[in-house]
Order: C-alpha cells, then sequence, then structure tokens
C-alpha cells in the first residue's frame, strides 16, 4: 500500500497570536503538526501497520516545518518532502498550495493509492486544499472522515456531517481528510525518534517544480489581518424570572444601549 | 565547546558558547521532552490519587508502558537493550517525568540508582542478564544502601555477606531501612561487608531465598512511593551476582551518588514549573478585596521571585547536563566503569545541582502554599502534596549538610593532585587583592558587563577566603564545619551565577528575540546572591582573624563585594508580566 499525507505545521495552540505591521508576528513562537494532520498521520501509519506500504509525507515550509516532519517521522512515517515556497514571487492561497503539492507528486512520480490530509489547518481554516488535490489528481475524495477500513481495494468511510454520520464506500485510489475522532495519535516512542533522523528527507524550492507562478498564484487577496477581540467576561443574573427579565432590559437599554 | 575539568568554573572563566543551555535543545531532544510530558500528563496525572493511596500496581503497570515508549533506557547502553542517550536527553525525561510526584521517585530510583550500578559496575555477563529488562520495564529496580543505623555514614552499614565453603554463593545477614520501591522491585543492589569488614555491593533478586521486605512506612510525603525495610536473613546470593570487586563497593556507592543528586536537582525544576503553574494560575483565580490576589504587588514580587530562583536552577542543571555530556564525549558507552569515572570528574558540580535544587524546590512550594492561603493547607489542593513531596530532597541522595562538607574537600583533593591550579591562584592572592580597583558602571557598556565582573571578583573571593581557611587550619579544617560550609555556599552561589549569566549572555549573543528578558532573571539573580555573599564572607573571616587584621580582611571582602544599587522592586515586576501573561513559568518577551 502507498500512503501518502500531506500535513502542515501550525503555531502551538496555546501561542497567543500577536499581530506587527498588518502580519502575524511568528518570531520565536512554539510550532506544532496542525492537529487534523497528525490524525492524517497517525491513519496512515496505522494503514501501513495492517496492510505494509510505505507512509510519505509533503510539508510546505521553510526549515523550521522539519521539527514537524521529524515529529511525524518519529511517529513512523517513512520518508518525507519538504518544498519551499519563500521566495515566491507572488500571493498565494490554497490555490498555488494545492497545485504546488500535485506538481511535487508528478514530478517526483510520489506514488499512492490512498492520500490522507487533515480535513482544515487550525490557522487558516479553509479546508480546501484537500479536495483541490483530489480534483487536480483526478481522483475521488472523502471529507472529514471519523473512522476508515481498508479491504482490498474497496475502502469504507465514517463521516461527520455537522454532526451527523454518514456511511460511505468508494476505491483505490482516494483522498481522505481527517476529522477528530478518526484515532488517538500515539506519543512517538525514544528508539523512534532517534531512528527519525536517518530517514530520508528530500528538500525542493518552488523554482524546481514546473509550474507557471501566474498560472498557480493567489486567487484571492487578502485585505486586511486583525486580532480577535477579546470576550469580556458574561454576567449571570439572579432572581425571580421576572427580576432577572428586568434587569436584562435595564442592562441592555442602560449599559449595552442596544434598545 | 571548550571541556573544562570539575571544580575549575571556581578558577577559571568560561565563555557562553561554551556552556549548554536549555534554549539549545535540538529537535530530537524536544521530542523526546513532549513525549515524556504528554505521557505523564496523559496516562499518570488521571491516576496520582489512586497512587498516592499506595495502589502499586498502577505504578508498575505505568513504569512498564514508560519502558514501553523507551523512557527507561536513557542511560542503558544499546549493547544491552537501551538506548544510550546523551544527558541532555536524560536530564529532559527526569524533569517532565518530575510532575509525576511520587510517580516520578519510583521512576527515578528505578532508572537511577537501582539500573546505574550495573550499567557502570556490571560484568558482561550481569549487564545482559539484567539491563534489557531493567530498561523495558519487564523488571524493576531498588538500592538498598541505608541502615537504621548508618545513613550519612554509608560505610558504616553492619550487613554481612559471606562467602561458603563451596565458593558458590554468599549469605547475606542484615536489614536495609527506607528502601524505595521495595514493594515491587525484583531486584536491590545490595551493599554488604564481606567478612564484615570488605564493603561490597550485590545484585539481590527478590526470589532469592532469605530475602523478604517489612511493612510500608507511613511517610510525611512522595506517600506514594514504597519504602519498607528489605531483610535479608541467610540470604543466598549466588556468587556471580557480586558486584564489581570485593572491599570496593564504596566506590560504586559514590559513583551512583553523583547520577542520583544531578538527577534529583533535574527533578526538582520539572516540579518547580508545575508549582509555580499552580501557584500563578490560583493566584489569577482567587479574588479578595474584589480583585484577583494576583494584581497585589506583595504576590507578585513573590511569584517573580520564585520564578527567578527556579531559572538559576534550570539554567545551572543543564549546564552540568551538558558538561557531563563533553565529559563523556569519546568515552565508550559499554565501558561502564569509564562513564562512570567521566561523571565523577564533576562530582562538586552534581553535589552543587542537588543542594541548590532541593533548596529553590523547597522555597517554591513554601511560598505557594502562602499564595494559596488557606487552601493551600488543604489536601484538595495539588500544592499541599507537593509542599510535602519537597521536604525528602534535602535529605536523601546525601543529605545537604553533608554534600555542602564534600564540596570542599573534593576541591582539595583536586589540588592535591595537581588537577586543579587552586593553590598557585591562592598563592599571590593578597597582593593582587590590595591593588583590585573597581570599574566605573559605564552606560555604554554591553549587559551584563558589571555582572561579569562581580562574578569574576565573587571567584577571587572564593580563592580569599578557602585559601585562608586552609592556611588557618590545614588538614583540621574538617573540624571548622560553618567555615567548610561557608566555603561551599559561596562555591555554589559561583556556580548559580555563573550559569545564569552564561544562559543570559548566549541569548543576548545570539539575538535571540527573549534575549531581553534573559538578561532581567540573570541580572536579578546575580544581585541577590552578591549581597548574600558579603554576609557568607564575613562570618567566616570573623572567625578566622580579629582587631586590625579583620579590618583589612573585610576591606579587601567588600572590594569584592561591591555592587552597583538596582531598583530591584521595578526588576521583579517587570518579570512579573511575562509570567501573568503566560500563567507559567516562562522566559519571553514577546507581548
Ligand atoms: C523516603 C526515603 C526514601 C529513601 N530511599 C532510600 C533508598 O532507596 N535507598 C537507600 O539506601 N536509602 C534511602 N533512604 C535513606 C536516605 O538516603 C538517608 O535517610 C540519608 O542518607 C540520611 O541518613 P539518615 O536518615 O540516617 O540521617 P543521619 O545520617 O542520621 O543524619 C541526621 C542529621 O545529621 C546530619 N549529619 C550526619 N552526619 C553529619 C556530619 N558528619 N556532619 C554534620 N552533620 C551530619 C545530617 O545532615 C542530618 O541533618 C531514603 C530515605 C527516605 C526518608
Amino acid at each position: 500500500m502507498e500512503i501518502l499525507i500531506c500535513m502542515k505545521q501550525t503555531f502551538d495552540t496555546e501561542e497567543k497570536i500577536f499581530i506587527q505591521n498588518g502580519e502575524i508576528d511568528d518570531d520565536g513562537v512554539e510550532r506544532i503538526i496542525n492537529p487534523y494532520c497528525e490524525y492524517a498521520v497517525e491513519e496512515g501509519i496505522r494503514i501501513k501497520e495492517a496492510h505494509g506500504g510505505t507512509v510519505r509525507l509533503i510539508t510546505i515550509g521553510g526549515a523550521e516545518a522539519e521539527a514537524a516532519i521529524r515529529t511525524a517521522m518519529a511517529m513512523g512515517v517513512d520518508e518525507g518532502y519538504r518544498l519551499d515556497l519563500t521566495d515566491f514571487p507572488a500571493d498565494s492561497d490554497e490555490q498555488t498550495t494545492s497545485e504546488c503539492i500535485v506538481q511535487l507528486i508528478k514530478q517526483k512520480q510520489i506514488p499512492y493509492d490512498v492520500i490522507l490530509c487533515g480535513y482544515m489547518s487550525i490557522d487558516n481554516g479553509t479546508a480546501q486544499v484537500g479536495p483541490r488535490i483530489a480534483e487536480l489528481l483526478g481522483i475521488p475524495h472523502i471529507s472529514t472522515i471519523t473512522s476508515l477500513t481498508v479491504d482490498g481495494r474497496q475502502v469504507q468511510v465514517e463521516r461527520d456531517v455537522e454532526g451527523d454520520l454518514e456511511k460511505v464506500e468508494s476505491s483505490l485510489p482516494i483522498l481522505l481528510t481527517a476529522q477528530q475522532g478518526l484515532n488517538e495519535p500515539r506519543y512517538p516512542r525514544l528508539p523512534d525518534i532517534m531512528k527519525a533522523k536517518r530517514k530520508p528527507l528530500h528538500r525542493m524550492k518552488w523554482d524546481e517544480l514546473r509550474v507557471d507562478v501566474q498560472m498557480i498564484q493567489a486567487r484571492t487577496k487578502k485585505v486586511a489581518i486583525l486580532p480577535v477581540e477579546e470576550k469580556e467576561t458574561g454576567q449571570i443574573l439572579s432572581g425571580t424570572i421576572k427580576e432577572q427579565s428586568q434587569e436584562l432590559i435595564r442592562l441592555l437599554h442602560e449599559e449595552a444601549k442596544v434598545l | 565547546m571548550k571541556r573544562m575539568k570539575g571544580g575549575a568554573f571556581l578558577l577559571e572563566s568560561c565563555q557562553p558558547e561554551d556552556v549548554f543551555t536549555p534554549e539549545d535543545l535540538n529537535e530530537e531532544q524536544k521530542l523526546i521532552a513532549k513525549t515524556t510530558d504528554e505521557f505523564i500528563r496523559e496516562q499518570v496525572f488521571p491516576l496520582l490519587e489512586q497512587i498516592e493511596q499506595q495502589n502499586f500496581s498502577h505504578t508498575v503497570r505505568l513504569l512498564q508502558e514508560a519502558g514501553e515508549l523507551g523512557l527507561l533506557a536513557a542511560d542503558v547502553p544499546e549493547a544491552y537493550g537501551g538506548i544510550g542517550l546523551d544527558k541532555v536527553s536524560s536530564t529532559l525525561i527526569t524533569e517532565k517525568m518530575a510532575q509525576g510526584r511520587s510517580f516520578a521517585l519510583s521512576h527515578g530510583a528505578h532508572v537511577g540508582i537501582g539500573t546505574l550500578p550495573i550499567v557502570f559496575f556490571g560484568t558482561e555477563q550481569q549487564k545482559k542478564r539484567y539491563l534489557p529488562a531493567l530498561a523495558n520495564g519487564k523488571k524493576l529496580a531498588a538500592y538498598a544502601l541505608t541502615e537504621p543505623g548508618s545513613g550519612s555514614d554509608a560505610l558504616g552499614a553492619k550487613t554481612t555477606a559471606v562467602l561458603q565453603e563451596d565458593g558458590k554463593h554468599y549469605l547475606l545477614n542484615g536489614e536495609k531501612q527506607w528502601i524505595t520501591n521495595s514493594a515491587f522491585a525484583d531486584l536491590f543492589i545490595v551493599y554488604a561487608k564481606v567478612d564484615g569488614e570488605k564493603f561490597s555491593a550485590f545484585i539481590v533478586e527478590k526470589d532469592f531465598p532469605g530475602v523478604s521486605t517489612g511493612p510500608e512506612e507511613h511517610k510525611m510525603g512522595i506517600k506514594g512511593s514504597s519504602t519498607r525495610t528489605l531483610i535479608l536473613q541467610e540470604a543466598q546470593v549466588p556468587a556471580e551476582n557480586l558486584l564489581g570487586e570485593v572491599g570496593k563497593g564504596h566506590l560504586i556507592a559514590f559513583n551512583i551518588l553523583n547520577m542520583g543528586r544531578f538527577k534529583l536537582a533535574a527533578g526538582t525544576v520539572g516540579t518547580a514549573k508545575r508549582v509555580l503553574e499552580l501557584a500563578i494560575k490560583y493566584a489569577l483565580e482567587r479574588k479578595q478585596f474584589k480583585q484577583p490576589i494576583a494584581s497585589f504587588p506583595l504576590i507578585q514580587e513573590k511569584i517573580a521571585t520564585m520564578a527567578i530562583e527556579l531559572y538559576a536552577t534550570e539554567s545551572l542543571v543543564y549546564r552540568t547536563a551538558g558538561v557531563l555530556d563533553q565529559g563523556l564525549s569519546g568515552v565508550e558507552q559499554k565501558q561502564g566503569q569509564e562513564v562512570a569515572k567521566a561523571i565523577g570528574e564533576y562530582a562538586i558540580e552534581c553535589s552543587i545541582a542537588k543542594v541548590v535544587g532541593s533548596e529553590m524546590l523547597d522555597y517554591v512550594v513554601d511560598e505557594a502554599v502562602q499564595i494559596h492561603g488557606g487552601y493551600g493547607f488543604m489536601s484538595e489542593y495539588e500544592v499541599e502534596t507537593h509542599y510535602r513531596d519537597s521536604r525528602i530532597n534535602r535529605i536523601f541522595e546525601g543529605t545537604n549538610e553533608i554534600n555542602r562538607l564534600l564540596i570542599p574537600a573534593a576541591l582539595i583533593r583536586k589540588a592535591n593532585k595537581g588537577e586543579l591550579p587552586f593553590f598557585a591562584r591562592a598563592q599571590g592572592l593578597q597582593s593582587e587583592l590590595m591593588n583590585l580597583m573597581p570599574t566605573l558602571p559605564d552606560p555604554q557598556a554591553a549587559p551584563l558587563t558589571l555582572e561579569q565582573e562581580q562574578i569574576n571578583h565573587a571567584k577571587l573571593l572564593f580563592l580569599f577566603v578557602a585559601g585562608q581557611a586552609i592556611e588557618r587550619y590545614g588538614t583540621k579544617l574538617t573540624e571548622q564545619q560553618e567555615m567548610i560550609r561557608d566555603i561551599s555556599d559561596i562555591a555554589l552561589s559561583i556556580y548559580t551565577m555563573e550559569s545564569t549569566l552564561l544562559r543570559a549572555a548566549k541569548q543576548q549573543n545570539q539575538s535571540k528575540p527573549n534575549a531581553t528578558s534573559h538578561l532581567q532573571f540573570a541580572e536579578a539573580l546575580i544581585y541577590n546572591r552578591m549581597q548574600k555573599l558579603e554576609q557568607i564572607a564575613r562570618h567566616t573571616l570573623t572567625a578566622l582573624f580579629t582587631g586590625d587584621t579583620l579590618r583589612v580582611q573585610l576591606a579587601i571582602l567588600r572590594k569584592l563585594t561591591r555592587i552597583e544599587p538596582k531598583n530591584e522592586l521595578q526588576l521583579k515586576r517587570n518579570i512579573v508580566k511575562q509570567l501573568l501573561k503566560a500563567k507559567k513559568y516562562i522566559v519571553q518577551s514577546r507581548s
């Protein structure tokens, strides 16, 4: 079984976001594997453990992303590709990302029966890259999966549909995006951490890909990045229902000034 | 990195590039830390209450799980089923484990004093027989040195070993006391005197005939760890289970203590981080006088001081880990005795780390309870357990008194062997001191310039005080325990101050984003220690001299401990901001 994972590195969920000159300040921040991608990595490794094969992984990012790749390797990924988009001469968005990944797959002839992605990244949160890759490769895709069984060339999937469960069947090759609940990612074992640094990691820059910058540059434009306003702590009213309603009306009128 | 001899930091200067800092961790080391941290938080935390009730089946199962992850194998060479990691990695494991309280002690006793004697001193056969199972947790180990009548004076043990006539077995008789892990250990490293004289070590399996354990002790803290007597009644130990040579048990005991002490210190860093986090979170939530108590300057000052002390221990622990790794580079891992010897070179640093770490943690838990007020006195609050658990650290692995007595003794031994130029430096010091001119503060100077000079002076002060005491008492100095303690405390302060300074300077030199924050921690720590140094040195000098001579010596002391006044109040108010924002110990200036 040839398993391919597309994984993104993101800010640690505990990091506070600071905006400087209209850009997110990433100086010295802690980074992690995007949690949804981590489910994808874990699932990929489980497929390999059950059916044999090779788990490969693609990440787009600078040198700092190698920490995430090594982590995935310590979990069990066999081989990694890091594509560096630094100095890309135009704006980039999900269009750029997916075109680049597909170019990389084609150019390096990376084999795949199953491609696994996180269903979205917790930073930009667009949930587009997985489906776009499937489209460009011309293979089926199933998103937000919470359970996967591979049986020969058949796959049975359970997916989360806004809280409901849908069962879907399809066949390989296929692209799947991982939702929370798919599995419980393992902690890397120490011997595997030490082995990870000896696994092959290929590095490429965007200009080594045969891509047309005009074609793949962003189709969307970022207008502004703004901080989320901090939520103030709420107030809990007390008293009888009548007293509470009166107090609520008074507050809406006098303090919030919305009435 | 330049390699320094053990204790040389007192006599030589050291550069920031030559020390290891927590900011220098590589990717593997960070991952190892993360695996350990997640294991403790996700697997151990939910069971801590049950472990506290001495439900040892959890402890054993969790140790086996830790074994599967490789968390028991860091110090065991690959050739014997271990992973043979560097000491920085093994320090990280110990640090992260420490949050697991009693469980951490069970882990520490197993991987440290339990397993290391075989790693260092086992024969090829003993290593092959025992180490793979110890490294993966299938077998657990304990260390039995202490007896009812011999604690600090470990060589005064009464347990005996007699080789039977057929030469196949030793018969051991005696009682070992307060043996950590004794409820579930599969094997014990036992010290006994062959023929009642020759202090020696043995590997004793719990199933050997004549081996049993007593009831559990009732303890003040670390209640979830097992502490029992080990009873040896005509215990039959195969002759091939002698560890090391007959009569050379003390070498094993002392060498194991070096790593034991160092690991204890690493543990205090992890516990203190946890406790500080508890204290900060509590202070932010608890309201009195209609505001969070974290907004009161007196509470803020406590939090800042706790963090500064933690920063100092963290700096010196990781510096020492780096020093150990340098000392071990080029040493074949399989050559256990060579490894032990390389670590033994840094016995002084290990003792310092033990004393500084255990006293830091006791300070931190005490203030953390204070921040919790009456709630901190209640058992439902985690901080109450930490307060009780912390206390043992000043007692075991050599009491802090014993460790303080050891530091100058080790130094003098090295000087006598010609390994450290102590006497050469001490000579001619008086005239150097008379001519010492203080440099004036220069606002243009790089940060920490003054602090660097103060540390240089502190090193001169060490030579000065230690030199005078030795000149006066010679070998009889051992009777002047108070002076030895003072000399030790000066050495402790120097290592602490210098480790913080070098760490902060390294961040500064590399223009790291958090360098300013590091500077604040280092400045605050050094300012505090320099003031204490004056008091400590005055105490010994006043006992050594009288009249005019004393006055001259005290004038020198004042020159050496002269510092520029610093607005400590404001400095701590600055430091505390990042801590309250992050809700935990952090060295960061992003805001
Ligand atoms: C919970 C717990 C777990 C333990 N686990 C183990 C274990 O696994 N294996 C093991 O072998 N031991 C273990 N010990 C024993 C521990 O190492 C000893 O308690 C320790 O070495 C101190 O010995 P002691 O208690 O007999 O105190 P003592 O040696 O009697 O000391 C009492 C006091 O006198 C001071 N003192 C002693 N000698 C001098 C001196 N020369 N000059 C000045 N002051 C001195 C000490 O500093 C101390 O303050 C454990 C102890 C405890 C409490």
